[in-house]
């Protein structure tokens, strides 16, 4: 078991520690590799240009916060505390922007308020470019991230609770105020890291919409891309790590006491009709609803069209991408390559590496030190871990070198960028067994594997399907890890997305990101046919 | 006596700075039936655990059989071990978690289907081979454990708090059929448990654990009549501890009673605690004369159902409350109520006298 540690341990240490690593130092040498303590630092806060981004990310991301944690709290509300119809509809419409790239609420922002955007005249003057943009994009892409975790912490509640509250005859308002909004603190808490962490470190929506108004995340790509200059893309990078670790840990510590509030005996709560209540929540989440499923149809409906709003005329022009300036059509099948093999190989990685970290007996500091590798990704914005390769596998000394551009290191580095959410996913499944098996198993002289194979893979199988589609639809969506590493043979076609709005072919761009679209919600719908087909099928021993 | 078939040689197993096993020394002869008993924390499980190899012991050496285990893994050792969580594979049906340990043992399919029979058929499960687990009982679970453990034929029946996670009729109902079953099998087995009920009714030895240490190895009877020391007496059935001093040999002093007996070996003058069962606290047939003879206010009157537990004031041994247990029939004929006033006597061999005094309460 130790060799099988040692083995996913090193992909870790190859993938993650050695390159961020690398980067840190890299923050702290000159032009030429020679050592200058924190002078880039120095220069990186003396010049005015670049200090003001960090202002300008930090009013973005508490903006965009502010916005989008009362909004997902309502629409969560909805869902689970009213009897309004179509609950089930209005979720999955809310998960829709977790399935494009966050380049693309950008693009149909663009043509809604864009200079000759369709609707321009309700911004009164003041430009999409800029603060307004990036806010109104990041509050579509951080919805349904919000969304789930205080969704998650609302379905905590103790019916018990309520029938307290209700018998010592507590006012509405007074049971929102003692019972609701306390049972929900921590998930509130949380989704707020989240989404500020998101949104400080996305750099799809500022890249499209935030026109001369710069970001870290911007400023990170336009010292390495637009000025070559890798020192200070690093240390914009270690500044961009800081308020993402500190969120990070936040998040950990709060996540830990949600566990201690879980495990008490509770039973679930059940809304009971209020007609009056029922419609003013359905017409809350239609109004959301709509905004969002809007963004992506305007995006399909310009992708169609000669040249929205002008020229209406239906047109497949768009789609002929490989007279555009992105990848063109190789890309997007790059795009569902890269998806697939993620899917498969992250998971067996994410689900082996997570097993033996909670199933293997001694050794315990190398588990710990796994497991703080497996959590570490969580914490590293795309960008930064993408400019960490730059670093380490196009070093001429590193005999990985040779993988640099390759189909290869996208996938390395996209297993690793989501590793996170993964390995908690299978942790959690593990947990949920006994912990006796691996004993009961080695006194019927059975070897480890063979349990692994016969009862734990069998028993965790929904699990990994669900992180099989999670790694496959961040692998088509994801820009900012990518960004850095991608060759001319292994263009994605989020990268396309990228380089066709930057050349101005914005329907194009569309185009593309919907192709994107189209493809996760087929994943989706596969995934769900294929988990339910396994319920009936081997999962028999799940029914009394 | 034959050579033991498990010895266990001054174990000791520290996690960190806590030492969970102190120089552990025992010897189990074949095909006996062993409890570890005590309260939790006191080190069984550990001891259970490093008997398995599952967590190997900072010192001393474990033999089986007349082999030296110690160092082996568990895959290696010769035993089958069954867990409070019953920790059954829930995929798998209740034949195929019995074949489980069979399977790869080059034995033919046949034999295995021949063998997994006899099992479901020694725990009368037989015709529930193709259910899976989540559809029994709790005690038919329990049950199919006991026979996965079995199946491979173990030298030694490693039972982990088996029967705590059941309802109180099925466990005791369960207790007469391990028993059954383990002394039709004659397989040596070692239960932990901190129910001293099971461990009373199902062992023939009982090792009493506190503090990572044996208090005392026994019968049940012995545990119960003779208990080693005052945490025995504490830790089994229920008891009265008194202090009081020794006046010679066979005379103690309680309060302003001189009591005869058993107790020789203190100086004159000796602080001890002095134990009595509620039990042998004699109400029926006490004469007047009978220097023991005590009397006491009843202050509370307990139902039990079989018995009335009587919460006695005596003056005379200084106002202490002694528990006594009278029977129904007794009570009833007598009119004893509270504020009676009974007279009592302990039998001389019934009292056990401990150095040391107010070790209890």
């Amino acid at each position: 078991m130790r060799a099988f540690i040692g083995v996913i341990g090193l992909y870790l240490v190859v993938a993650l520690a050695l390159p961020l690593g690398l980067m840190l130092g890299k923050s702290l040498q000159g032009p030429r590799d020679e050592f200058v303590g924190v002078a880039n630092y120095v220069r990186y806060f003396s010049t005015p240009a670049l200090v003001q981004s960090i202002g300008n990310s930090l009013w973005v991301a508490s903006l965009s916060t502010v916005i989008t944690v009362p909004l997902a709290f309502g629409y969560a509300y909805a869902l689970t505390r009213s009897r309004m119809r179509l609950r089930g509809l209005f979720k999955t419409v809310a998960l829709v922007p977790i399935l494009v790239p966050s380049l693309l609420p950008g693009l149909a922002l663009v043509y809604l308020f864009g200079n000759q955007g369709l609707i321009k005249g309700a911004l009164r003057g003041h430009s999409i470019y800029g603060p307004i943009g990036i806010v109104m994009a990041e509050v579509f892409t951080t919805f349904p991230h919000a969304l789930l975790i205080i969704l998650a912490a609302l379905a905590l509640a103790d019916a018990r609770l309520y029938e307290a509250a209700v018998a010592l005859r507590a006012s509405r308002p007074r049971i929102f105020w003692t019972v609701t909004l306390p049972g929900a603190r921590y998930g509130l808490i949380s989704a707020t890291f989240v989404v500020f962490t998101t949104v400080i470190t996305d750099f799809g929506a500022p890249k499209v919409i935030g026109g001369q108004y710069n970001v870290l995340a911007t400023d990170v790509y336009k010292q390495v891309i637009g000025q070559q200059n890798f020192q200070m893309g690093a240390v914009v990078s270690v500044i961009l790590l800081v308020p993402a670790v500190f969120a990070f840990l936040v998040d950990r510590a709060v996540r830990r006491r949600q566990v201690a509030l879980l495990s008490a005996r509770a039973v679930p709560y059940e809304p009971k009709p209020q007609p009056g209540f029922d419609l003013a929540m359905l017409a809350y989440c239609v109004v959301i609803g709509a905004a969002i499923l809007s963004i992506v149809a305007v995006s399909q409906y310009a992708a169609l069209v000669k040249f929205f709003p002008y020229n209406l005329t239906f047109t497949l022009a768009h789609y002929d991408f490989d007279q555009k300036g992105g990848g063109g059509w190789a890309s997007y099948y790059n795009s569902v390559r890269l998806a697939l093999l993620t899917g498969v190989i992250g998971t067996v990685i994410v689900f082996v590496g997570a097993y033996l970290v909670e199933k293997a007996r001694g050794f315990a500091f190398g588990r710990a030190l796994f497991h703080f590798l497996a959590m570490l990704p969580m914490a590293v914005p795309g960008l930064v871990l993408g400019l960490a390769y730059i670093f380490f596998f196009n070093a001429p000394a590193n005999p990985l070198n040779v993988l640099y551009r390759t189909m290869t290191i996208l996938v390395l580095n996209t297993v690793v960028h989501f590793y996170t959410v993964g390995h908690l996913t299978a942790l959690t499944a593990l947990r949920q067994m006994d912990p006796e098996f691996e004993t009961v198993s080695a006194s019927l002289k059975q070897p480890f594997y063979r349990t692994f194979w016969r009862v734990t893979v069998p028993v965790c199988l929904p699990s990994t399907l669900d992180i099989a589609i999670y790694l496959f639809v961040n692998a088509m969506t994801t820009v900012s890890g990518v960004v850095f590493i991608y060759g001319p043979q292994t263009e994605l076609a989020s990268i396309s997305v990228l380089n066709m709005d930057d050349t101005g072919e914005i329907a194009s761009a569309a185009a593309m990101a919907m192709m994107i679209f189209y493809t996760n919600v087929g994943a989706r719908g596969l995934h769900l046919l294929l988990a339910r087909w396994l319920e009936r099928r081997t999962q028999a021993w799940r029914r009394r | 006596m034959a050579a033991p078939y498990l010895r266990i040689q001054r174990l000791t197993k520290k996690f960190g700075a806590f030492t969970a096993l102190d120089d552990i020394s025992l010897e189990i002869a074949e095909g006996e039936f062993v409890c570890f008993l005590g309260p939790s924390g006191c080190g069984k499980t550990t001891l259970l655990r490093a008997i398995a190899g599952l967590d190997i012991h900072t010192s001393g050496r474990i033999e089986q059989a007349g082999r030296d285990i110690s160092a082996l893994p568990p895959t290696k050792r010769d035993f089958g071990i069954v867990f409070q969580s019953y920790a059954l594979f829930p995929n798998l049906t209740v034949a195929k978690n019995v074949a489980y340990g069979l399977e790869n043992t080059r034995a033919r399919r046949a034999d295995v289907t021949k063998r997994v029979r006899e099992l479901l058929d020694l725990i009368g499960l037989a015709e529930h081979t193709s259910k899976y687990p989540a559809q029994l009982s709790g005690g038919q679970q329990q049950r199919v454990a006991l026979a996965r453990a079995l199946a491979t034929a173990p030298g030694l029946l490693l039972l982990d708090e088996p029967l705590s996670a059941l309802d109180a009729k099925v466990r005791v109902y369960l207790r007469h059929e391990v028993k059954q079953l383990q002394r039709r099998l004659g397989v040596t087995t070692i239960m932990v448990t901190h129910d001293q009920e099971e461990a009373l009714t199902m062992a023939d030895r009982i090792v009493v654990m506190n503090h990572g240490v044996i208090e005392q190895i026994g019968s049940p009877l012995q545990i119960y009549r003779e208990p080693a020391s005052p945490f025995v007496a504490d830790f089994i059935g229920v008891m009265n501890f008194v202090t009081g001093t020794i006046v010679r040999d066979g005379l103690v002093r309680l309060g302003r009673v001189d009591l005869a007996c058993e107790a020789d070996g203190f100086a004159p003058g000796t602080q001890v605690t002095v134990a009595i069962r509620p039990e042998d606290i004699v109400v029926e047939d006490v004469a007047g004369d009978q220097r023991e003879a005590l009397s006491g206010r009843v202050d509370a009157l307990t139902f039990l159902g079989s018995f009335f537990r009587a919460d006695l004031v005596s003056e005379a041994l200084g106002n202490v409350l002694v528990r006594a247990d009278l029977p129904v029939d007794l009570v009833r004929r007598r009119g004893i109520a509270e504020k009676s006033v009974l007279a009592f006597a302990v039998p001389r061999e019934r009292i056990r006298v401990y150095p040391g005094g107010a070790l209890h309460r």
